[in-house]
């Protein structure tokens, strides 16, 4: 019976009842490979926010820091302003093709390994077996009565993912405050309200998606397995069941004449973590987490055959070796032309980004013209114009700039909150590290012939000519 | 638990059940070129969220107003609404800003430095003020229009510096049944009487000659005596106006109803004489000072 079958409502009932899946232990190549991902993963989650990166004495010095308070996102030497939010989109691009570029080389490789949903259901699963035993022992306490010791254990495997799910909501907010400061405040009640909702949003999730919906959240609420489906082809490596080597199955020692590899031992349905049977071909509810292939590698082992009857493999390469040729090999598989297209749009946009992040420069101008009025007449003939310009000095030091005017010849300039007697061609401003400086600026010239002259403005930092910045605008004025 | 309680089709259950063999699942009985639909089941969790969420919006139509009636919507059992609570947190953003308000209030506007972090919130008040009582006739962004001031240059019919604005918005220019406010009368002098048509005509050639609008004529010469005679006790003798009276500077580019020659012809034979209410009597102190800072800072504050 198919795990699919299991979950069907009983009676044409409106839902289904979870069916309880108790993976067995395994061990083998892809356990250890999944073991070292899972360190990596969670390492990283957890020690991030904790490295520090000295940026001088205007910036927070932790690396990896989402400052929402002031709009400002620092990533090691980089540090990103909301208007260059681009670079995060760009960062958002790459990951989709990357994902795009896995899957073309190596299927559901992040559903497998690198999902969190994976991660922590792998690390669930391994905690309630460190507490009630392997596969065998967790069905026994299942179906046992309710006892003093049934209730100790579960008290401490809930406990134990509860604890869990508060370290995993813990770490996740300290990407968005300095670290070391807001632990001391959390443990003495001193954070803010939004970080106990969050660690506590956060603990509930973990525990419920990790402890209790485990594969559900995949096969139910992840889109990623229905936009697969249109990803894979037959060129795809996907973990597959090899059938013409298998089947028919035989059961124990009783392996009659023609008999295929496969001895119905079970052991890739018992581990795993979705509850399927891979023999039954490829399926949605398959993360391709590569278990079932430790354990049949080692069935096979036991029984004298060769590995792999359960394997990576390509769906071409299945039937080329049913048909009695060789297997395909997986450098061709890497190398087709739709992963090495995927591998150059991706670099592609990576290149980009960096060549962006290289060559921006740290001091920004804006210049909105007044709107209402447009223009002002002066008692002399004269006409004025007003414009609202920022000055954004990103670097984490305070800076000198000089602001000057191009396009308009006979031009007075001059900052509103001076008289117009400071008017002069080169303003002087000093902007605070890391801030943006908002000034209005007058500028008064005869009437032109023109209604609209174009005009330039250039912000240029006082202590490095090429850091600058140039605005066009308009200078306004009546027809005449 | 049967959970099929609720929409249980009693139809189905007549006719006799189709069970998929692939899947041991039920079949709704449609096909299309035999591919059937699975009448499979929902997962328990997404059935109790769909039933949380049909509970939590009952609960949200009788606490709080949902249902439309013809003139209003229902109340709600909380007496929730938008309008009151913009009324709170209006008064909690008056409470917020009372102490800078009193200061404002108190501070004497003249004098008040320029660069002070009290003359920036006071101005920013101002600016909000400026839109709710002043923007209907100065317009939004103060330019004016014609008869009403543009309050953004140079030119000033009463006084420019922060004293003299204070003055004008306090006590209103020509506001009836007040001592207090700024006061003058221009004469119709056409309309009674005063000047006939063609010294009108002739008064209007100067005012463009002195305005640098037009060059020297026999009629500009004409209008010089008529303008010493009738016009230069307010005007000035060089016509460069008199704020003691209200009394426009005729010499600049800035013409409040117009500079050209139908325009002056009117001004001259029916008189001009805008009015402004006195603001002191509508409005407190510190909103008083907030508009004469926002209107002295506007680029032609003197």
């Amino acid at each position: 019976m198919s795990g699919h079958a299991d979950r069907t409502g009983k009676d044409g009932g409106l839902y289904a009842r979870r069916a309880d899946i108790f993976p067995r232990a395994v061990d083998g190549f892809y356990r250890r490979l999944k073991w070292y991902v899972m360190a990596a993963t969670l390492a990283v989650y957890y020690v991030t926010p904790w490295l520090r990166w000295d940026r001088g004495p205007y910036a927070p010095d932790q690396a990896v820091l989402v400052d929402l308070a002031h709009r400002r996102f620092y990533f090691f030497g980089i540090e990103i302003w909301p208007h260059e939010f681009y670079f995060v989109a760009g960062l958002l691009v790459m990951a989709g093709v990357g994902l795009f570029l896995v899957t073309s080389a190596v299927g559901r490789a992040w559903c497998g390994y690198a999902c969190p949903q994976t991660v922590w259901t792998d690390l669930f699963l391994h905690i309630e077996r460190f507490i009630d035993g392997d596969r065998n022992a967790q069905v026994r306490l299942k179906n046992a009565p309710w006892s003093p010791a049934k209730v100790a254990r579960r008290l401490v495997k809930h406990g134990a993912w509860l604890t869990v799910g508060l370290l995993t909501g813990g770490a996740w907010i300290f990407y968005f405050a300095d670290a070391p400061a807001l632990l001391h405040a959390f443990l003495h009640g001193e954070a803010p309200t939004v970080a106990y909702a969050t660690v506590g949003v956060l603990t509930a999730t973990t525990y419920v998606f990790g402890g209790l919906m485990r594969e559900q959240v995949c096969i139910y609420m992840c889109p990623w397995p229905r936009i697969q489906s249109a990803m894979l082809d037959e060129r795809s490596l996907i973990v597959t069941y090899k059938d013409w080597r298998g089947e028919p199955r035989s059961h124990g020692t009783k392996r009659s004449e023609g008999a295929g590899d496969c001895i119905d031992c079970k052991a890739c349905v018992q581990v795993c973590p979705t509850g399927i049977d891979i023999r039954e071909g490829p399926q949605l509810a398959c993360i391709t987490c590569a278990l079932c292939i430790d354990v049949c590698d080692e069935m096979m082992a036991k029984v004298g055959r060769p590995r792999g009857l359960i394997d990576y493999a390509t769906l071409e390469s299945c039937q080329a070796e049913a048909a009695g040729a060789p297997p395909v090999p997986i450098a061709r598989t890497l190398t087709r032309p739709r992963t090495l297209f995927y591998v150059g749009l991706w670099a592609m946009v990576g290149l980009a980004l960096m060549f962006a992040l290289g060559n921006r420069t740290r001091l920004d101008l804006t210049v909105g013209h007044d709107r209402n009025p447009l223009w002002v007449r002066m008692s002399d003939g004269d006409i004025r114009n007003a414009y609202t310009i920022k000055l954004r000095n990103m670097e984490s030091r305070p800076r000198t700039v000089w602001l000057t005017l191009d396009g308009l010849a006979n031009a007075r300039m001059w900052d509103s909150t001076d008289a117009e007697s400071a008017a002069a061609a080169t303003l002087r401003f000093t902007v605070p590290a890391d801030s943006v400086e908002q000034r209005r600026i007058y500028l008064r010239s005869p009437a032109q012939t023109e209604d609209s002259v174009p005009i330039g403005f250039t912000v240029t930092a006082a202590d490095d000519a090429k850091a600058q910045d140039r605005v066009e605008s308009r200078f306004e004025g009546p027809e005449e | 638990m049967r959970a099929s309680f609720l929409f249980v089709t009693k139809a189905r259950a007549m006719t006799e059940k189709k069970i998929d063999e692939a899947t041991g699942t039920e079949t709704k009985g449609h096909e299309w070129d035999g591919i059937e639909e699975l009448d499979t089941p929902l997962p328990r969790w997404w059935l109790w969220t769909f039933y949380a969420c049909i509970l939590f919006a009952i609960g949200y139509s009788v606490a709080y107003p949902a249902i439309p009636l013809l003139d209003r919507a229902t109340t709600g059992l909380l007496g929730w609404s938008s309008r009151s609570q913009l009324g709170q947190e209006m008064r909690a953003a008056d409470a917020a800003n009372a102490t800078t308000r009193t200061a404002i209030a108190k501070a004497d506007i003249a004098t008040l430095d320029p660069h002070g972090a009290l003359m920036q919130a006071t101005v920013a008040g101002g600016r909000a003020a400026f839109k709710v009582n002043c923007a209907p006739c100065h317009g939004a962004g103060a330019a004016g229009s014609k008869g009403y001031p543009n309050l953004n240059d140079d030119d000033w019919l009463w006084g420019g510096d922060r004293a003299a604005i204070h003055q004008t918005i306090l006590h209103g220019i020509r506001q009836p049944d007040s001592s207090t406010t700024r006061m003058s009368q221009m004469p119709a002098f056409g309309r009674d009487g005063i000047l006939t048509p063609a010294e009108i005509l002739d008064v209007v050639s100067y005012v463009r000659l002195v305005s640098r609008q037009e060059s020297g004529s026999a009629a500009a010469q004409r209008g010089a005596a008529l303008f010493a005679a009738n016009c230069a006790a307010c005007h000035g003798t060089d016509a460069k106006g008199n704020r003691e009276f209200g009394a426009p500077n005729l010499t600049d580019a800035i013409w409040l109803y117009g500079g050209d020659r139908e325009a002056l012809t009117t001004t001259i034979t029916n008189a001009r004489y805008g009015v402004m209410p006195a603001w002191g009597e509508k409005l407190d102190p510190a909103t008083i000072n907030m508009l004469t800072a926002y209107v002295h800072s506007l680029g032609g504050g003197e």
